[in-house]
C-alpha cells in the first residue's frame, strides 16, 4: 500500500506540472494496476550547455509497447540512450525493476538495443552476429546453435546462418539485428528508429512483424520514432516529446482524439488548429460562430485553441451549417477527397468521401464531441513545455 | 602518328624513371668488377654479400628496427586514431594537421632536430635512438592509413557490442579492430617500408658502431663502390617494391576473403 501511494505521488507529480486535468484523471485511474519495469526519475541531460532533457519523469510498464515520438532534437533518442546506458544523465535516476541502474554500464544491463543503422558486425556472418552476445556470456555450443535457429525462425530468415551482412537487404539486416538482440532474452528491447532506413511498403510490413514479435516474446518494447503513423499503429502507449519535454502520454486513441496542446495536435496527423473563445461551459465561439462542445471548466470568455480533425469537419448545405464558406481547393487522395474550405476567414482542411467542386457554397458542421479544446500557451517556452498552470 | 608519339613518350618516361635502377640490377649480376664491360652473368656478388658479416649485421639491424618501429608506431597510431575519432571536429582537424607536418618536413630537418634533441637530453646514440626516431616518423603514416578506415566505421557497432554484453576491451578486439584491420595492416607495412627506406634520419641519429643497410652502403660507397653494394641495393629495391605491392593489395585481399566466407 505504501509503495503504491509512492508511485501515485511520483506520477501525479509530473502530471500536475506538465498536464492539465484531463490527463491527470486518466493516469490516476491506471495507477492502481501499474507494474513499473523502468522508472526514469527527474532526468536532466545537456550537451554543450544545451539542455536536451529537462527534469523528465516517465515510467514504463512491463510488457508495454511504448513509443517515444517527436521531431528530431526533441530528446527521444537521448532518453533511449540513457535507458540503454550509453549516456549518463546529469541529474536524476534510472530505476530498473526496483534497482538503481543509473551508473550501470550498458554491458551489465538486462536490455538490448536495435540500432537505427542495424549495426551488424560486417566481418561476421549472420550466425556469428547472432551468437555474439551468447558467446560473450560463454553459453554452450549446442545452446547457441539452438538459439540461432530459434531466432532466425522468429524473424522468418531460416537458413541464413552463413550469409554475410552486406549480402542482405536493409529489411533483412534489420530483422537480423532484432534476432541478435532477442537471443539474449532481454526484459526490454530498445528500438531506435529501426525502420527509418526502409522504404514505405517494407516499413508497413515490418510494423506488423514487430507487433507479432512483441506478442510472441511477451517483453517490453521501447520504440523511438518521428513517424506518427508508425507510433499510432504499433504502440500501447505513446509519449509525445518536444524540446526536451514530454508533451503528452497516452494511448494512440487518446493522443489522436484528445491532443493536449497545439503541438501534439499538429504533430499527430493533420488538424485544424483555430483561435477561439470559450463562452461558457460546453459552448465555444469559433471564428464568430458558436459551436456546442463537451468540454467544461475553462472559465467564461477565456481564449483557447480548438483542434478539429479534418475528417471530423462535416460539409453540409449552407443553411444547415454553423459556419458558411466556399470550397477553394480539392485533391483526390484515394479513399477520400481533401478539400480546403474558406470559412470565417480561416482555411479549413477537410477530408470527406463526398466531392464538392471548387467554388461550391457550403456549410460547416462539427459534432460537439469532435471539438477538442486546449488552453493557450502563455509564452513560447511554455508552448514547448506544455505547462497549463 | 599521334598514337605512336604518345607511346614513345610514355616509353621515354619509363626509361628515364627506371634506367638507373635497371643499370644497378644489371651490374649486380656482372661478373666483371669494372662497370665498363660485361663480364658474363654471375651471382657471386650476392653470395659474397651474404658472407659479409658487417652487411649481415646491418641487414639484421635494419629489419629489427623496421619491424619494431613499425609495430610500436602502429600501436601508438591506432590508439591515437581511437581518441581522435571521439574528438570534436575542430580538435580532430587540428591534430590531423599537426601529425601531417612531420611527413611534409624535410628528412634532414627531422634528422637534425632529433639529433639535437637527443644531445640535449643526453641520450646515448645507438640502437635506441634510431628506433625512437623511426617510431616518431612512422606514426603519421599509420594515422594516415588507419584514420579513413576508422571514419567509415558505423559507430553503432561498438555500442552494439557493449549492448550485447561485451566489455570495452572485448568490443574493441572483437568488433572495431577486425573492421579497421586492413587500414592497420597497410599502415604497418607503410611504416615498415618507410623505416627500411630511411637514410637521412638514421644517419643523424645512429651514432658510431651501429649501421643499418642504408648507412652501411653510404660508408662503403665512400670507400669505393664494391659490386656487393649493387646486389644489396637491388635486394632493398625489390623488398620495398614487394612491400608497396602488399600495401596496395591489403584492403582488396581482405574484401575477397569476406565474400568467399
Amino acid at each position: 500500500m505504501g509503495q503504491q501511494s509512492a508511485q501515485f505521488l511520483i506520477r501525479s507529480n509530473i502530471v500536475r506540472s506538465r498536464y492539465p486535468r484531463a490527463i491527470l484523471l486518466q493516469y490516476t485511474q491506471e495507477e492502481s494496476t501499474v507494474n513499473k519495469l523502468i522508472d526514469l526519475q527527474n532526468i536532466t541531460k545537456s550537451f554543450d550547455n544545451i539542455v536536451i532533457l529537462d527534469d523528465m519523469n516517465l515510467y514504463i510498464r512491463e510488457n508495454e509497447f511504448l513509443t517515444l515520438l517527436g521531431p528530431s532534437g526533441c530528446g527521444k533518442t537521448t532518453t533511449l540512450r540513457i535507458i540503454g546506458g550509453f549516456e549518463t544523465p546529469d541529474k536524476g535516476r534510472v530505476i530498473f525493476d526496483g534497482t538503481d541502474i543509473t551508473a550501470t554500464p550498458p554491458n551489465k544491463r538486462q536490455l538490448n538495443t536495435v540500432f537505427q543503422k542495424y549495426a551488424l558486425f560486417p566481418h561476421m556472418n549472420i550466425g556469428e552476429n547472432i551468437a555474439f552476445g551468447l558467446r560473450i556470456k560463454k553459453k554452450s555450443k549446442s545452446y547457441i546453435q539452438d538459439k540461432i535457429k530459434y531466432a532466425l525462425k522468429l524473424v522468418n530468415l531460416e537458413g541464413y546462418e552463413t550469409r554475410m551482412p552486406d549480402s542482405l537487404s536493409g529489411g533483412q539486416q534489420q530483422r537480423i539485428a532484432i534476432a541478435r538482440a532477442i537471443v539474449n532474452e532481454p526484459k526490454v528491447l530498445l528500438l531506435d528508429e529501426p525502420l527509418g532506413a526502409l522504404d514505405l511498403k517494407l516499413r508497413q510490413d515490418m510494423q506488423y512483424e514487430l507487433i507479432r514479435l512483441k506478442n510472441e516474446l511477451g517483453i517490453t518494447f521501447i520504440y523511438v520514432t518521428h513517424d506518427q503513423e508508425e507510433a499510432l499503429t504499433m504502440s500501447d502507449t505513446i509519449v509525445v516529446m518536444n524540446q526536451g519535454y514530454i508533451q503528452q502520454i497516452g494511448t494512440p486513441e487518446k493522443i489522436y482524439n484528445e491532443p493536449e496542446n497545439a503541438f501534439v495536435a499538429d504533430f499527430i496527423g493533420d488538424s485544424n488548429i483555430i483561435d477561439a473563445t470559450m463562452v461558457r461551459d460546453e459552448l465555444v465561439e469559433i471564428l464568430g460562430a458558436r459551436f456546442a462542445c463537451v468540454d467544461s471548466g475553462f472559465g467564461e470568455n477565456r481564449p483557447v485553441d480548438v483542434v478539429i480533425r479534418p475528417e471530423d469537419v462535416e460539409l453540409v448545405s449552407p443553411e444547415k451549417g454553423i459556419l458558411q464558406g466556399v470550397v477553394s481547393h480539392i485533391i483526390f487522395k484515394g479513399v477520400h477527397y481533401e478539400m480546403e474550405v474558406m470559412a470565417g476567414g480561416f482555411e479549413w482542411l477537410v477530408q470527406s468521401t463526398k466531392m464538392f467542386p471548387v467554388g461550391t457554397q457550403i456549410g460547416i458542421h462539427v459534432d460537439p464531441f469532435n471539438i477538442q479544446i486546449m488552453n493557450k500557451p502563455v509564452s513560447e517556452d511554455e508552448e514547448a513545455i506544455g505547462v497549463n498552470e | 602518328m599521334r598514337d605512336k608519339l604518345r607511346k614513345i613518350y610514355i616509353a621515354l618516361i619509363f626509361l628515364f624513371l627506371y634506367a638507373p635502377i635497371l643499370t644497378l640490377i644489371v651490374l649486380s649480376f656482372n661478373a666483371s668488377k669494372t662497370r665498363a664491360k660485361w663480364g658474363g652473368f654471375t651471382i657471386k656478388w650476392y653470395l659474397s654479400m651474404f658472407q659479409n658479416r658487417a652487411i649481415m649485421q646491418a641487414l639484421s639491424n635494419t629489419l629489427i628496427i623496421a619491424f619494431l618501429s613499425a609495430f610500436i608506431a602502429t600501436v601508438i597510431g591506432v590508439i591515437a586514431c581511437l581518441s581522435m575519432q571521439s574528438m570534436r571536429r575542430r580538435g580532430r582537424a587540428l591534430l590531423m594537421g599537426v601529425t601531417n607536418i612531420p611527413m611534409l618536413n624535410a628528412d634532414i630537418v627531422t634528422g637534425i632536430s632529433l639529433m639535437l634533441l637527443f644531445i640535449t637530453l643526453g641520450v646515448q646514440f645507438g640502437f635506441m635512438t634510431i628506433l625512437l626516431s623511426h617510431i616518431t616518423f612512422n606514426i603519421p603514416y599509420v594515422i594516415l592509413s588507419v584514420m579513413p578506415r576508422m571514419r567509415q566505421l558505423n559507430p553503432s557497432t561498438y555500442e552494439a557490442a557493449l549492448d550485447l554484453g561485451a566489455s570495452h576491451v572485448q568490443a574493441f578486439f572483437k568488433v572495431t579492430f577486425p573492421d579497421i584491420l586492413p587500414g592497420v595492416l597497410s599502415g604497418f607495412l607503410m611504416a615498415f617500408t618507410m623505416s627500411l627506406d630511411d637514410f637521412i634520419i638514421t644517419h643523424f641519429t645512429k651514432g658510431p658502431g651501429i649501421d643499418t643497410l642504408s648507412t652501411k652502403i653510404y660508408t662503403e660507397v665512400k670507400k669505393g663502390i664494391k659490386p656487393e653494394m649493387y646486389s644489396l641495393s637491388t635486394l632493398i629495391f625489390i623488398t620495398v617494391l614487394l612491400l608497396l605491392f602488399l600495401v596496395n593489395r591489403a584492403p582488396a585481399g581482405k574484401k575477397e576473403k569476406e565474400v568467399t566466407l
